[in-house]
């Protein structure tokens, strides 16, 4: 008797005991499947422009260009592939110089709270500027459009480092910093063996923040610098009325953009060591 | 091998600035210079363990900070073995209440960076010998590769006290160092500090709002004022024979005694600043 009551709540308590994550992930696949579905019937019934594929057929133009990366029928018929690399060079290469500008820079202005007062002003009014309006200044100095494209990464993933590095540096315990004074600790070894750890975890949201940015902007610059890279990728797309391939694009945007996230995330918690920002 | 050293403490006050100008006045956030303290002359022989207790907010910090180096006196010197005290240094070991401990480094890492940094002329192998002999005297044997959010707070103290005792000073400063722990914790810390001390026995300046550790731990216990200009009240000799037991403390003479004069100042001072407040 006992025995079957048990047996009848065992098949009720194992459906509810589904975690978090897997009811998540079928809510997932639900909604996704709901938004396809639209999408088809939308299309299907006529309620969008003409240019509009339907989800079907985006999804077989989508495994034809993720199967198939890397094929190379001359300048403009390459592989999103090719278009990838280029794109994720030239954020490299930009967010690299950005960065070894705005890391030193934000130690120094982070130590000195005269320079810090002197120099932001500059920041406050260069921050809020759109990447977009440094586009043609770069063109304007460099004469180059590829260097153009880095000068406009750099210039904007500088502002969310040098603001994190500053906060990160002038903001360290105090507690730390009166360790290293009762120790007799000199200015260079309490900037590298103190502040900047300290600092550390700052300093690399500071750089999470920027490649993000300069993942955005990289696709509006390379639309009007062209050439190469996704940005030139979805205009010649737009150009062919090829929807469904920038809707590839688009896909494959967002994709890599959360993987650049997610590897800035882990190097985050790799500096934490049990503190948060 | 252990240092020691005499501590004198001359007419020190210690006034902190009120700010007065035009802008904060505008802002209504002036305010009045702050007597923290007034003429405190102290002398520390040797070899003793000293405890400051007293109200909280009298300027017991305050004090410390100064013999530290951390905070100037306004008026007034200290002096360690003859010589003024004008900056930090490695003469006088600090142990602060939130530990002070390195997130990122490791727990000999921390010990090791200490005495790399008052010593770095001294090899790598001396240095993590020096920090593994420290580790164990403080019972953290096996944690030596842990880092600090990885340990209790008791744990991190012990750390705090290794580090301190690693660079070899002459004078041990301890402000509120087990304030931040649980009951237990802070009973097991304080018969370590105990412990040690009888193998040490260095000077030591312990800040506490403890009356048994107090008792348990000192030679001689100060008493402070209530603030502002805080001063000494009486300063009490601790004839306990040594070492000492936290069980069987109870059973000498004048304990009793000793406790209820500590306990009735404190009273006495807390109940007054709480008046003032309330004025
Ligand atoms: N930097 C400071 N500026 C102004 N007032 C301070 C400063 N530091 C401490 N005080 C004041 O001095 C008094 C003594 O502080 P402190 O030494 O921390 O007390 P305690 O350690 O005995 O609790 C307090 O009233 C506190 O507000
Ligand atoms: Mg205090």
């Amino acid at each position: 008797m006992q025995n079957s009551v048990i047996q009848g709540t065992q098949p009720a308590t194992k459906r509810i005991s589904l975690t978090t994550n897997q009811k998540a992930f079928l809510l997932f696949l639900l909604i996704l499947a709901v938004v396809l579905g639209l999408w088809e019937i939308g299309v299907r019934l006529g309620l969008f422009s003409q240019l509009m594929p339907t989800a079907s057929a985006t999804i077989v133009n989508f495994w034809s260009w993720i199967s198939d990366p890397f094929f190379n029928y001359g300048p403009n018929d390459k592989g999103i592939g090719w278009h990838l690399l280029v794109s994720l060079r030239r954020v490299m290469i930009g967010f690299a110089i950005g960065s070894v500008i705005a890391i030193p820079l934000g130690i120094l202005i982070g130590l000195s709270e005269v320079t810090s007062k002197a120099v932001d002003p500059f920041i406050q009014i260069l921050k809020p500027v759109s990447p977009l309006a440094w586009l043609p200044l770069g063109l304007g100095l460099l004469k180059s459009s590829e260097n153009t494209a880095l000068f406009v990464i750099a210039i904007t993933s500088i502002w969310p480092t040098l603001i994190n590095t500053r906060f990160g540096v002038s903001n360290v315990d105090p507690s730390y910093l009166d360790v290293a004074k009762t120790l007799g600790a000199s200015r260079w070894r309490t900037l590298f063996k103190v502040i900047l750890p300290a600092a550390a975890p700052y300093i690399v949201s500071g750089l999470r923040i920027s490649i993000g940015i300069a993942w955005l902007v990289i696709v509006a610059a390379e639309i009007l610098v062209g050439g190469t890279g996704l940005g030139y990728f979805v205009w010649n797309e737009w150009n062919n009325l090829q929807i469904s391939s920038i809707i590839t694009a688009i896909i494959v945007i967002g994709l890599v953009g959360l993987i650049l996230d997610r590897l800035f995330g882990l190097l985050q918690s790799w500096v934490a060591f049990g503190r948060r920002v | 091998m252990t240092s020691t050293a005499h501590l004198s403490i001359q007419n020190v006050s210690k006034i902190f600035p009120g700010q007065q100008d035009w802008m904060s006045k505008l802002q209504r956030r002036s305010s009045k210079d702050f007597v923290a303290l007034e003429n405190i002359n102290l002398e520390i022989e040797p070899n003793t363990f000293v405890s400051i207790i007293g109200p909280s907010g009298c300027g017991k910090s305050t004090l410390l900070n100064i013999i530290a180096g951390l905070s100037e006196p306004t008026t007034g010197a200290v002096m360690m073995n003859g010589v003024l005290i004008t900056k930090p240094g490695p003469d006088r070991g600090v142990v602060f209440q939130n530990y002070g401990l390195m997130p990122w480094m490791t727990v000999l890492e921390n010990i090791r960076f200490a005495i790399e940094t008052v010593n770095p002329k001294l090899p790598l192998s001396r240095q993590k010998t020096i920090a593994q002999e420290y580790i164990e005297l403080v019972g953290l044997h096996g944690a030596e590769r842990k880092h600090p959010h990885e340990l209790s707070g008791g744990m991190r103290q012990r750390v705090g006290i290794a580090r301190a005792l690693a660079i070899n000073p002459q004078i041990l400063l301890m402000d509120e160092p087990f304030g931040a722990l649980d009951a237990l914790t802070r009973g097991f810390l304080q018969d370590e500090v105990e412990r040690i001390w009888e193998q040490q026995r260095k000077t030591v300046v312990l800040i506490t709002h403890s009356i048994e550790e107090a008792l348990l731990l000192s030679d001689k216990i100060v008493m402070m004022t209530r603030g502002p200009a805080a001063q000494i009240a009486k300063i009490l000799d601790v004839p306990f024979a040594r070492p000492r037991h936290r069980e069987t403390l109870d059973e000498h003479p004048a304990y009793h005694e000793l406790k209820s004069e500590m306990e009735l100042h404190l009273t006495k001072e807390t109940r007054a600043v709480e008046e003032a407040r309330i004025k």
